[in-house]
């Protein structure tokens, strides 16, 4: 029963944030390139405020599989790196901590596109 | 022949009074689902590898979960069907993850014809690299702040 | 306002006609009129804009296999296309032995090569001319938007790109009853209209300037045609157009269509507003309205294709989009 809780609360955090993504769409015609900036720095300034945690604890992977939930990865980071490391870290932190998303990303990108074809519609 | 002042506002007007309407209810509801679904998968994946591997750290979990879940997405835009996928679902397929990883991917895919560096490498951002550019600038400013304060 | 209408002093022949159309296109329900229609639109190319060279090459032999002429009895084609600097039509044009001039004002190119292509002929610089062009797709699609593999949703007031090509034979011999008796030249318009999903809007009034330029150098009446068809103002377009031209007291009835809603059957093949691109009113008037006219369904007929002259630089620029529609009077005498 938990569980169901559990993904119900992550199902309606994560809907949630792409149903504001989709108001702004359809109301400002932004494109999609800038949908993702707008809720990474989103991210960035929850994160960066304290905000995000209690979002997290709530919505688990329903906060952090938005590109919001990447937003605050790098801000984290960069905090954390501070307390550890200092000036080092505050430059160094949000990067270590995107580090995962950002080598898949590129990784996987280069590789499927080595070996896909593109295709018509 | 332009158009201007009052008369270009006029025309504007008269335009979005006349066009179609975006259907609300229909793009809302399947970016809610969509969004939800992809967050849902994301819970599964990483309860597995909490299954899998208890002794595991909380963010290594959750790399490896972003890892699974961007490979996923890269396979199916290199078989054409994430973009069946973003067409139904709107900013539910966009802001995800998967949305990040589909825009680094597909533009890659697309450009290979003019050459794998000059083409693939040279467009992979194409659509991206804002993110990845104002997500460091950001972080690095976060942390400056943060530092800054820290020293005060 | 000074006149902006040519009557040709010797009525100039249509003698022949040739279409490719793509396999959406083919589907579509012009699919009976059509020359040929493709089972795959990449034709076994590398890249989409070879496989738009193609079709275009093919479309230019098989008119002149239809006109049973040699490259060596035409005397120019003028053509253009979508993409940048028109390469699909430079190295279509690579193929041939014919002098070619290259052409560009994005959708409305047709309108402008049957234009430059009469008055050529009209001249008596020329015997015998191609006016062509074509699009596709996937081409236009990765140079105007996104990537076809993102998944970005279509916004309801996008069109869809032709994929296809259509050709015409202009002879200054008296060949056929199907002539080109008149055109009406547009100018560049410019409304405002900055969303480059919203072709229909910034192309309705260029529509609307070249018409009312046309009746007005003529003296006809819309109803004076059997048929006036705007290019691709899709279908939201064409209701912008016959509101504002409502209001300039022209109506524009049973008798106006629009090539871009023509092409696509748009409950089942989900186009949105409708087709659009340089081969959109190529295909449908080489094809639909070509077998009308020989048919005798239609006599009297007028050919407007609508062009936005867009461009992604201008319009990270800010820059609004102008658009051009050049009118085309072709009648059976």
């Amino acid at each position: 029963m938990e569980m169901v809780l559990i993904y119900l609360r992550v199902f309606v955090i994560g809907g949630f944030i792409c149903l504001i993504g989709q108001i702004l769409i359809n109301v400002t015609k932004l494109t999609s390139a800038r949908i993702l900036v707008v809720f990474l720095l989103l991210g960035i300034v929850l994160e960066s405020f304290g905000l995000f945690e209690p979002i997290k604890q709530f919505g688990r992977a329903g906060a952090t599989i938005p590109i919001t939930g990447f937003g605050a990865t790098l801000a984290k980071g960069a905090i954390e790196g501070v307390k550890k490391q200092g000036l080092f870290g505050a430059i160094t932190g949000g990067i270590q901590a995107g580090a995962m998303g950002l080598s898949t990303a590129i990784f996987v990108g280069f590789i499927v596109a080595l070996v896909s074809k593109p295709r018509t519609k | 022949m332009k158009l201007e002042g009052n008369e270009k506002k006029e025309y504007l007007a008269f335009v979005r009074k006349e066009s179609p309407k975006t259907e609300h209810a229909k793009t809302m509801t399947r970016a809610f689902f969509l969004g939800g679904i992809i967050c849902c998968i994301g819970q599964g994946i990483s309860d597995l590898l909490r299954y899998l591997a208890p002794t595991l750290e909380e963010k290594i979990i959750m790399s490896f979960t972003l890892l699974i879940i961007i490979t996923i997405t890269g396979i199916l835009t290199g078989f054409g069907i994430y973009d069946k996928i973003g067409d139904w679902g709107g900013a539910g397929s966009i802001i995800p993850i998967t949305g990040f990883a589909n825009s680094i991917v597909s533009p890659a895919i697309e450009r290979k014809t003019e050459g794998v560096v000059l083409g693939l490498c040279n467009n992979m951002f194409t659509i991206a690299g804002p993110v990845i550019v104002i997500g460091l600038t950001v972080s690095v400013l976060v942390g400056l702040i943060y530092w800054f304060i820290g020293v005060i | 306002m000074k006149n902006r209408t040519i009557t040709f002093k010797t009525p100039i022949s249509i003698q022949e006609t040739a279409t490719i159309a793509g396999p959406k296109e083919g589907a579509g329900p012009l699919k009976d009129y059509y020359h040929n229609i493709l089972e795959n639109d990449v034709l076994g190319q590398k890249s989409f804009e070879s496989a738009e060279i193609k079709i275009h090459t093919y479309t230019i032999k098989h008119m002149l296999n239809r006109a049973k002429l040699k490259e060596n009895d035409i005397d120019c084609v003028f053509c253009g296309d979508l993409l940048d600097e028109i390469i699909g039509c430079n190295y279509t044009m690579r193929e041939f032995d014919i002098a070619f001039m290259g052409l560009y004002n994005a959708c409305a190119t047709f309108g402008e090569a049957l234009i430059l292509g009469a008055t050529m002929l009209d001249a008596g610089h020329m015997e015998k001319v191609i006016c062509s062009t074509a699009s596709h797709f996937s081409s236009a699609e990765r140079k105007f938007r996104y990537p076809l593999e993102l998944g970005s949703q279509r916004t309801p007031l996008s069109q869809w790109t032709v994929t296809g090509a259509g050709s015409t034979l202009l002879s200054k011999q008296d060949v056929s009853k199907i002539k080109i008796t008149m055109a009406t030249v547009g100018r560049v318009v410019d409304y405002g209209v900055s969303d480059a999903n919203d072709m229909g809007a910034a192309m309705a009034p260029a529509a609307m300037d070249t018409l009312i330029a046309h009746f007005r150098d003529t003296g006809r009446k819309p109803d004076y045609y059997d048929l006036i068809a705007t290019g691709d103002l899709g279908h939201s377009g064409s209701r912008l157009l016959q509101k504002l031209i409502k209001e300039k007291n022209i109506e524009l009835n049973d008798n106006y269509t629009d090539c871009g809603i023509l092409v696509y059957n748009r409950e089942s093949q989900d186009v949105q507003q409708g087709g659009s691109g340089t081969g959109c009113c190529s295909l449908v008037f080489n094809s639909y309205i070509y077998t009308q006219l020989k048919r005798g369904k239609y006599k009297k007929i007028l050919l407007v294709p609508t062009g936005a002259l867009v461009s992604k630089i201008s319009s990270l620029q800010g820059e609004t989009i102008p658009a051009i529609a050049h009118a085309v009077a072709i009648e059976v005498l």
